[in-house]
């Protein structure tokens, strides 16, 4: 185990969620390097202090009352709602409490509807504005240029990269290689954005690297530049796709390449 | 929805599951959208959900399930307002062979607490969420994966920048000279 892979993996020892075989191996670095025996006392240190803060929010007293009631209004509203079905031709001023409550029942049915919605497919075209997706994809990139983070699968044979993420994803990503202009694939990777795995391609044009980030989504969009802290960002669908280029390649560079990419398609 | 509970059954079994974990869905959505009064009403909307959509809970962790309501009612909340959360760079750099002491003396003299939240609050949400359940909430990381729906790996990953983060900004406070 090296520094780098001991000063997160210290982080499951800590919280005592290491396997056996890596706490022995944890406690060996820890044991011959000084560098990293500080790095573990000092979060020692911080668990100590985050501990002894007092961090945590206290709910409110009434929040509890508030919510009995609140809950209790929805029992109300879930009962009467049933009874008021039948009860439709009773009398006209019935029918106008009854359609109060029908309406309650109306948007309480609603909210599960989107709430459902919501859980089954996350996020997607509801709340994702290209902003944050864009955040994501720019933070992510910058992630994977950390020592280690770059590639799961190291490859430049795109038969090797694109079924290694079979069984990993539920989506294969179309997989291509371009040395033969200049940007060569170097790699996959598992990445997380907008809450569901994607697939992350990793290709290199002289020293930078450009992350391709793959994921099934029913929008679709034309491709749109962006830029951020000096990175670049091409967006665009295809074929049932998202596609998020970045790279700190100059824009002219990166669309050449989006072209490629879309061209090979 | 098949096998929906009877109205009563289902209120007390609501009571015994899911009311008693009021005070962590505050504290998580206390921290997630950062004032008291939004946190309330995220609160009793996820309550409401949680009511509504309770026939789809079948013995999962209730505090997990509820947890879950209420990150994705927060987060929807987030993006609704569209908070700009704070960048998700943390300049980091692992090979560099310089770790700083943490003081904590020092830091006792400063109002560690203040310092602690308002670092805490700084940090981007799903690293925050993180070290939220895990430390304040006491979670295993199998739970914390279970409510921000990502895989274990990724909850160490997240702890580990999260605390390393904290750990720079503590080591830059200014020590007293004496």
């Amino acid at each position: 185990m090296d520094c780098v892979e001991t000063q997160t993996m210290m982080h499951g020892y800590l919280d005592s969620e290491l396997d056996l075989v890596r706490v022995v191996e944890l406690e060996r670095h820890l044991e011959e390097c000084p560098h990293c025996q500080q790095a573990y006392s000092n979060q020692q240190a911080l668990r100590a202090m985050i501990r002894a803060a007092s961090l945590y929010h206290n709910a409110p007293d009434q929040l509890a009352n508030q919510i009995h009631v609140a809950q209790r209004q929805a029992e109300d509203q879930n009962s009467r709602v049933s009874s008021a079905v039948p009860a439709k031709r009773r009398t006209h001023r019935f029918w106008a409490r009854a359609w109060v409550f029908e309406l309650a029942g109306a948007s309480a049915c609603l909210a599960i509807l989107i709430f459902t919605v919501l859980r089954v497919v996350p996020w997607r075209g509801l709340a994702s504005s290209d902003d944050v997706i864009a955040q994501q994809v720019l933070a992510s990139h910058i992630r994977s240029l950390m020592p280690n983070h770059l590639t799961d699968v190291l490859s430049t044979d795109q038969h090797t990269v694109k079924p290694w993420f079979d069984g990993k994803l539920d989506y294969s990503p179309p997989v291509q290689d371009f040395a033969d202009h200049d940007f060569a694939l170097i790699g996959g990777r598992l990445d997380y954005l907008e809450d569901q795995s994607v697939a992350a391609l990793v290709y290199q044009r002289r020293k930078h690297f450009i992350n391709l980030f793959i994921w099934p989504s029913p929008d679709v969009a034309r491709p749109a530049n962006a830029a951020r802290k000096g990175y670049n960002m091409v967006h665009w669908t295809e074929g049932g796709m998202n596609y998020w280029a970045v790279s700190e390649l100059n824009a002219t560079e990166l669309d050449e390449i989006v072209q490629r990419i879309r061209g090979a398609r | 929805m098949a096998n929906a509970l009877a109205e009563p059954a289902k209120t007390a079994l609501f009571k015994a599951e899911i009311v008693p974990h009021l005070r962590a869905a505050y504290n998580l959505a206390r921290w997630l959208v950062h004032n008291p009064d939004d946190a309330e009403d995220m609160v009793q909307e996820s309550y409401l959900r949680a009511y509504k959509y309770f026939d789809g809970f079948r013995g999962m962790n209730s505090l997990a399930w509820l947890l879950i309501i209420v990150r994705t009612t927060c987060y929807t909340w987030l993006h609704r307002n569209r908070f700009q959360e704070a960048s998700t760079v943390f300049d980091e750099d692992l090979q560099s062979r310089v770790i700083e002491m943490i003081n904590p003396e020092t830091l006792m003299l400063k109002g560690a607490d203040d310092m602690l939240r308002q670092l805490l609050e700084e940090l981007p949400v799903e690293f925050r969420e993180a070290l939220v359940l895990r430390e304040l909430e006491g979670m295993s990381y199998k739970q914390i994966a279970e409510v921000a729906g990502i895989p274990l790996g990724t909850v160490m990953s997240r702890l580990a920048q999260a605390r390393r983060h904290l750990q720079r900004r503590l080591s830059n406070v200014p020590t007293k000279e004496y």
